[in-house]
């Protein structure tokens, strides 16, 4: 247990949260502005990793090849939203449903194998594990996750002021009045599906380039990360007030402390097949919280209290 | 403005629960009319108001607003002839946004919501002087969260809504049931002067027959599914709650009048 250790670990684990706090990001638009558990990411976690690697073995740019992954996340999103608002399938059933499609659909996008691996050496990537430490700071993993994420947050703060985001944010908020305002409430969850997922596949992209390989299992328990980066987010800044790009920027933060926290416990002995169960464990406490402290630590209202009219 | 011909639902259809909501009920509006409607519970009050508004299709009949045919409509799609306000006051707003941005929802009420800005500096200014209408103060609190309001100032805010841009049609909901006395005076107040500004065809859902008989120009009992006493002009403004109470226990065999009715 040398702290050495930890302290060199603790750089990736840096990087590696910020390439996941732009999935968490994309897990914030569903589950909280939009108001739905989306579990189609577990599968858009690997899709977009599977189609990038792919698209860059056979001679792609980089940006074609994340391009080309945003745009497969978006089609994941779309039939999820399709599967949701058109046939009146749950939204958390119809996200398991994808993202079970997704799997065979993966392995396809891969040739058929489980994994495909990329050389740093032999292609132009845009992020990588190698490139934590000892490199220039523009070819830094962190800064080159934290620029993404800068630009990402800078478009959603700007979407989410159009009339097209506040129609989706009201959908999220009130269904029934949205629909009231005319809003079309179907377009806007999927438009929310196909952007959230987008946004995920994008992260996976990066996420599979940071690893130099795409996994089919790559997204597994993704949702659980993604939620884990939102709760922790909100549960350490939020006592800051600030507007939506700050609870962005909270959330994609919240995933940089899930990392450094796993750094820690993996220090602490904790064997890496144990980390799914710790996660689930982490996800499961904080999201109970709330819920327990109203049920039985609820404060008395006093009377003659503010009056409510 | 509004015409009604000839509407059924039903719920349930073929299960113990099924409820026969309305019954081939026809109306019709001219352009102006304010039109109070009392009845009792499961009069098919609401559910006439929510066959206007698209929530669901009809089983049968047509439904125009000023001369369009809209029975097919989607309810999104209609809300662009459309005005409301809910009886709970948590329905026509929303919660966590500001009260500027919901003003702004209401004001792109049936047209195309694109990339544009959500909400332009113009607008806000407008806002404020339209808040002022209401005499709550919330035109100091425009970028406050809805969530913080009152149950009457949310309806009063649904109210402003509705009306921001002029509606064919209002609808009103019970939309002052949910509130304390003196906040539903307000509301009510609230809702006379921006009806009459606009002079704006109304529906009212109450279950006051003292407001039913001072408000609006018209005045409909529903019963079953149906319109039973249709009532405007002058004869609306000489009629006592009694002659209503008699209207119900007539139209029922006496078991009409149900305790709420009563005591307002």
């Amino acid at each position: 247990m040398e702290i050495v250790k930890l302290f060199n670990a603790l750089p990736g684990a840096c990087a590696q949260g910020f390439i996941w706090g732009i999935m968490a990001i994309g897990v914030y638009i569903t589950y909280k502005v939009l108001d739905l558990a989306d579990l189609t990411v577990d599968g858009t976690m690997a899709t977009g990793g599977a189609v990038c690697i792919l698209m860059m073995l056979n001679g792609h740019s980089v940006f074609v090849a994340l391009l080309v992954a945003f745009l497969a996340g978006m089609l994941a999103g779309l039939v999820t939203g399709i599967l949701h608002t058109a046939m009146g399938i749950p939204a958390i059933l119809a996200g398991i449903l994808t993202q079970l499609g997704l799997y065979s659909i993966n392995l396809r996008i891969m040739e058929g194998k489980a994994n495909q691996a990329i050389s740093v050496d032999k292609y132009n990537l845009l992020i990588s594990l190698r490139w934590v430490k000892g490199v220039p700071f523009y070819k830094n993993a962190i800064f080159t996750a934290v620029l993404f994420i800068m630009v990402i947050i800078a478009i959603l703060y700007w979407f989410f002021g159009t009339e097209l985001g506040c129609s989706i944010r009201a959908t999220g908020s009130n269904p029934h009045m949205s629909r009231a305002q005319g809003i079309n409430t179907n377009l806007c969850k999927i438009i929310g599906l196909m952007l959230s997922n987008g946004i995920v596949a994008l992260s996976s992209g990066l996420c599979a380039q940071y690893q130099g390989f795409s996994d089919v299992n790559a997204g597994r328990g993704a949702i659980v990360i993604g939620l884990a980066a939102v709760i922790i987010g909100q549960v350490v800044f939020g006592k800051i007030r600030g507007n939506f790009a700050f609870k962005l920027l909270a959330v994609s933060f919240g995933a940089v402390i899930y990392y450094m926290v796993l750094q820690v416990v993996l220090w602490l002995g904790l064997e890496s097949n144990d980390l799914k169960l710790f996660s689930a464990i982490i996800v499961a406490v904080f999201l109970a919280i709330p819920y327990l402290k109203g049920k039985y630590f609820a404060k008395p209202v006093k009377k003659g209290g503010a009056s409510r009219a | 403005m509004l015409k009604i011909e000839e509407i059924w639902k039903t719920f349930n259809p073929g299960t113990v629960n099924e409820k026969t909501a309305l019954s081939g009920l026809t109306l019709e509006l001219k352009e102006g009319d304010f039109v109070t409607v009392i009845g009792g519970n499961g009069a098919g009050k609401s559910t006439m108001l929510n066959a206007v508004a698209g929530v669901w299709k009809v089983d049968e009949g047509k439904i125009f607003i000023d001369g369009v045919n809209v029975t097919g409509l989607a309810e999104h799609k209609r809300a662009a002839y459309l005005g409301r306000v809910f009886q709970d006051p948590m329905t026509g707003t929303a919660a966590n946004m500001q009260i500027q941005e919901n003003l702004a929802l209401a004001l792109r009420r049936g047209k195309l919501r694109g990339l544009r800005i959500g909400i332009t500096r113009e607008e806000r200014e407008e806002y404020q002087e339209k808040l002022k209408i209401l005499e709550l103060g919330l035109e100091d609190r425009m970028t406050s969260k809805v969530g913080l309001l009152s149950g009457g100032q949310r309806q009063a805010l649904t109210l402003l809504m509705a009306t921001l841009k002029k509606p064919k049609l209002l609808l009103l909901d019970e939309h002052t049931a949910a509130l304390d006395p003196k906040t539903a005076a307000k509301v009510l107040e609230a809702t006379d002067r921006i009806v009459g500004k606009d002079n704006l065809t109304t529906l009212m859902i109450t279950h006051n027959m003292k407001d039913a008989i001072i408000h609006g120009n018209r005045l409909i009992m529903m019963h079953g599914g149906r319109i039973i006493y249709d009532v405007s002009g002058d004869e609306k403004k000489k009629l006592k709650v009694a002659d209503l109470l008699a209207k119900f226990e007539q139209a029922s065999g006496g078991e009409f009048a149900n305790d709420r009715m009563m005591l307002t």
